[in-house]
């Protein structure tokens, strides 16, 4: 051992608490009884044990699944199934779906055969590339850890858990009967969805943004998000066998994670063109949903400003595994074939300490470019904040008029060391922001990942935060899209509904928790709000409720109501947007009416509310209704318009695929 | 008598029923579950209710021992395991689930008290991935091989070492950044 290591072992023991004697002799007692009760009623417990390994198991299984994601050939695989486009291929996905032979009476407790996907989901990712038979054996090794309790001593203090489990649980007893029916593994998942959740994840999220009434509230204002993070997040969680995190989904960013070919903008005038549609609810019958779209100009790429680019790579230890470092550099690699002669690159990493790698270099020189890359190896902890400033002094440098400067910060989110501060970091981002730096956030890998901080800072820095999970998704961000990403067209896009209280009795707006701006904001230049970049479309859904329509929720008040004002103008709204200009500080208004003409809904539009409705059901929401994953299919499949990248049918794919895990 | 027969043995006696092995075996173990429980969460509070949980599983656990592992190497899986599933239950509160406190709570106070032995020891092990810092959690006080630390967390020998050699390396470049300051 290391001095380093014999000084923390002399810290540990010293820092090392003495157990609490009362507690211990609690403990020790209770363990006593609990040894007691269990020889005395071995055979009742019998068919517990059957069931709480699967508790143990399913945690376990899922631990490992995650370490065995990070540690394994998990790259190549999820890219390889991504590329095919097919989410049935992965092996896990299969099994769940399988019908499994029962347990048939008397068979030994511990035996692995006929329990859960998950154990057996750990042991078939490892037995794709290794022995079937030792991994076998290893299980049953390890099942005296994982089986959990026979008693109903811990049954009761984790009784939320068995009850969660009844329907396995029937299944089994069922089998255990020595019926042969098939028992369907479904049912664990959605407990599986909730203890897979690695621990360290952060997600950033609202809870849903409340039903409003429009004669009390009727403005309505958020700023724009052209993050795509929480679809890729979502993505993933669906591919490694369990629902997301419900903070995970952010609505808004799912919708606009697609390319929509919304009508573009007139040259000449305004950076992007807005529409405003009203159009039938797929889910309630009795409202209506204002489909609001923006679509941002394309600008003649040959001609764009040279690109200085800073990207700043978290070389931390966590970020050795195959979808992170290595992902990252193929990511990388990817995107350099779309920059021109003059953009120039550089590269700091952070990790211990932070250091240039490589100096501002043209993008023309891929040879010391690809090295440089080559060259990166992980290790050491984080320290995001030095390694920020210093890309942020590396940009400065390179910066010269008419050209566009970003840091282009690529993280799994362990800012663990130095930031001493969150908020002065922000600031400080903000401030560089104002320079005319901004930043884009990079997210790879599961396990630590900080979304919140992500999210918090690309929005300062006028960025979009994306999650690149397989080379396919860097594809998409960094070739198919990567103008949009890099090249802001409009600055601080905000968009402000007024409802029409005679015409619209409640309205709310799916999904935009985390961007909702005081009414008072919209027309404060000073606020910030979102960018949209070259070729981005935004899309806004308000679900409304007619006056008089039987889908009103709220009763009229007693005392103190107004009579609703008779309308005669037709209008169902006003949608109100302001944007700058890159570069200026006064900010443009555009004005729109929204009539209240129900029009058929194209496909761009019935994609995007299809993708909406997708959302709400991973949430949970309470506004839909019956209305089913089923449905979401059907409407998305009727919508899949040209779809030349093939990002439709992939969220259908996720669709069917949630539609099996949530049963 | 009882002092002096082996933890296996004991455990075998109690999985065939024996309280007073149970009994003698638990009493004897009890506080380095507990310490152990202590090194990979950093907290006592949450020690003591892991230490309860394991308490209350033992006995059914201890059913399926079949003395083909040191009973210690058994025991800390079910320590380790118990530690896994209550970080998972409070994955999603806050990021000081994963133990040892939020890094940004203790680098402060890392700084206020520099000199504080405690403090240095937070500031290390909270600069720790979660995974290095359980893998040195059960290797600290060198009651298990490499190999036995695998068994326990679930991974192979190659990997523990290959975690130690990097706790290693962050406690260097720790220690060489501290005399830099």
């Amino acid at each position: 051992m290391t001095d380093e290591l014999e000084e923390l072992r002399a810290a540990m023991r010293k820092a090392s608490p003495d157990p609490d004697p009362t507690s211990r002799a609690k403990n020790l007692a209770m363990a006593q009884r609990n040894f007691d009760a269990h020889q005395g009623s071995t055979s009742d417990a019998r068919l517990t044990s059957d069931r709480r390994p699967l508790v143990g198991r399913i945690i376990s299984g899922v631990t490992d699944m995650f370490q065995s994601i990070s540690t394994r050939g998990a790259l190549t695989a999820s890219t390889a199934i991504v590329a095919i486009g097919l989410f049935v291929v992965l092996p896990e996905g299969r099994d769940i779906l399988t019908p499994r032979s029962p347990a048939t009476l008397g068979q030994e407790a511990v035996t692995p055969k006929p329990i859960v996907a998950p154990t057996d989901l750990e042991g078939r990712r490892e037995r794709s590339d290794e022995n079937f038979a030792v991994q076998s054996e290893e299980l049953l090794d390890a099942d005296e850890n994982e089986s959990f309790v026979r008693t109903g001593n811990l049954a009761e203090a984790k009784g939320d858990r068995v009850k969660l489990f009844s329907r396995t649980q029937s299944a089994e007893v069922d089998a255990a009967a020595g019926m042969e029916a098939p028992m369907m593994e479904v049912a664990p998942m959605r407990e599986l969805a909730i203890f897979g959740e690695p621990n360290t994840e952060v997600f950033a999220n609202e809870p849903a943004s409340s039903l409003k009434i429009t004669a009390q509230e009727p403005v309505s204002t958020f700023s724009i998000d052209v993050d795509t993070a929480a679809y890729a997040v979502v993505r993933s969680s669906l591919m490694a066998g369990f629902l997301p995190p419900v903070d995970a989904v952010r609505i808004e960013e799912m919708i606009n994670y697609f390319p929509y070919e919304y009508a573009a903008p007139t040259v000449g005038e305004a950076p992007f063109s807005q529409t405003a549609t009203v159009m039938t609810t797929p889910w309630n019958a009795d409202t209506k949903l204002v489909h609001i779209a923006l679509q941002g100009q394309l600008p003649a790429l040959e001609n764009r400003p040279a690109l200085n680019l800073v990207f700043l790579i978290d070389t931390s230890g966590s970020m050795q595994d195959p979808n992170k470092l290595p992902l990252l550099k193929q990511s990388f690699k990817l995107m350099l074939g779309q920059l021109h002669k003059d953009d120039q690159v550089a590269i700091v990493t952070y990790a211990g300490s932070a250091g240039q790698v490589l100096d501002a270099t043209p993008a023309s020189d891929r040879t010391t470019i690809l090295a440089a890359l080559e060259n990166l190896h992980s290790g050491g902890s984080t320290a995001g904040q030095a390694g920020l400033q210093q890309a942020y002094a590396v940009a400065d440098a390179m910066a010269k008029d008419g050209e566009v400067t970003r840091v282009i910060l690529a993280t799994d989110g362990d800012f663990n060391v130095g930031i001493s501060n969150p908020d002065a970091l922000k600031d400080f981002i903000a401030d560089k922001r104002d320079t005319g730096t901004y930043l884009s956030v990079l997210g790879f890998g599961r396990g630590n990942l900080d979304d919140a901080t992500m999210q918090a800072l690309a929005q300062n820095g006028n960025g979009a935060a994306a999650y690149i999970d397989t080379l396919n998704e860097a594809q998409k961000v960094l070739v198919d899209q990567l103008s949009g990403a890099l090249f802001p067209i409009a600055g601080d896009v905000k968009v402000q509904v007024e409802f029409n209280p005679a015409i619209v009795a409640e309205y709310r707006l799916i999904g935009y928790e985390t961007r909702g701006l005081a009414r008072e904001d919209f027309n404060n230049d000073k606020v910030d709000a979102g960018d949209i970049g070259a070729g981005h479309s935004v899309t806004a859904i308000y679900e409304v409720t007619p006056v008089g329509s039987p889908a009103v929720l709220n009763n009229p008040l007693r005392y103190g109501a107004e009579t609703p004002a008779t309308d005669e103008t037709g209008e169902l709204g006003f949608l109100r947007l302001r944007y700058k200009n890159p570069g200026e500080d006064r900010s443009h208004l555009i004005q729109t009416l929204i009539i209240d003409a129900v029009g058929a809904a194209g496909a761009e539009a019935r994609f995007a509310i299809a993708m909406s409705g997708f959302g709400q059901l991973l949430r949970g929401s309470d506004y839909l209704g019956s209305w089913s994953w089923g449905d979401a299919i059907e409407l998305a499949n009727s919508a899949l318009g040209e779809d030349a990248f093939g990002y439709r049918r992939e969220a259908i794919s996720l669709m069917r695929l949630a539609q099996s895990l949530a049963k | 008598m009882r002092m002096k027969t082996s933890d296996e043995d004991l455990a075998l006696a109690a999985a065939g029923g024996d309280r007073d092995a149970f009994a003698a075996l638990l009493a004897r173990r009890y506080d380095d579950l507990f310490r152990l429980a202590f090194r990979l969460t950093g907290n006592r509070a949450d020690a003591e209710d892991i230490t309860q949980d394991v308490c209350a599983a033992l006995s059914a656990k201890l059913a399926h021992y079949r003395g083909d592992a040191r009973f210690t190497t058994w025991a800390y899986r079910v320590v380790v395991n118990a530690v896994h599933d209550r970080r998972r239950r409070v994955a999603t509160r806050a990021k000081s689930a994963e133990g040892w406190g939020d890094w940004e709570v203790n680098r402060r106070a890392a700084i206020a008290e520099a000199q504080d032995q405690t403090a240095w020891l937070t500031t290390a092990m909270s600069a720790l991935p979660v995974d290095m810092r359980d893998t040195l959690a059960l290797l600290l006080e060198d009651e298990l091989t490499h190999a036995q630390a695998g068994d326990v967390l679930g991974i192979s020998e190659g990997t523990v070492s290959w975690r130690m050699s990097e706790v290693k390396k962050h406690l260097r470049a720790l220690a060489k950044k501290e005399q830099s300051s």
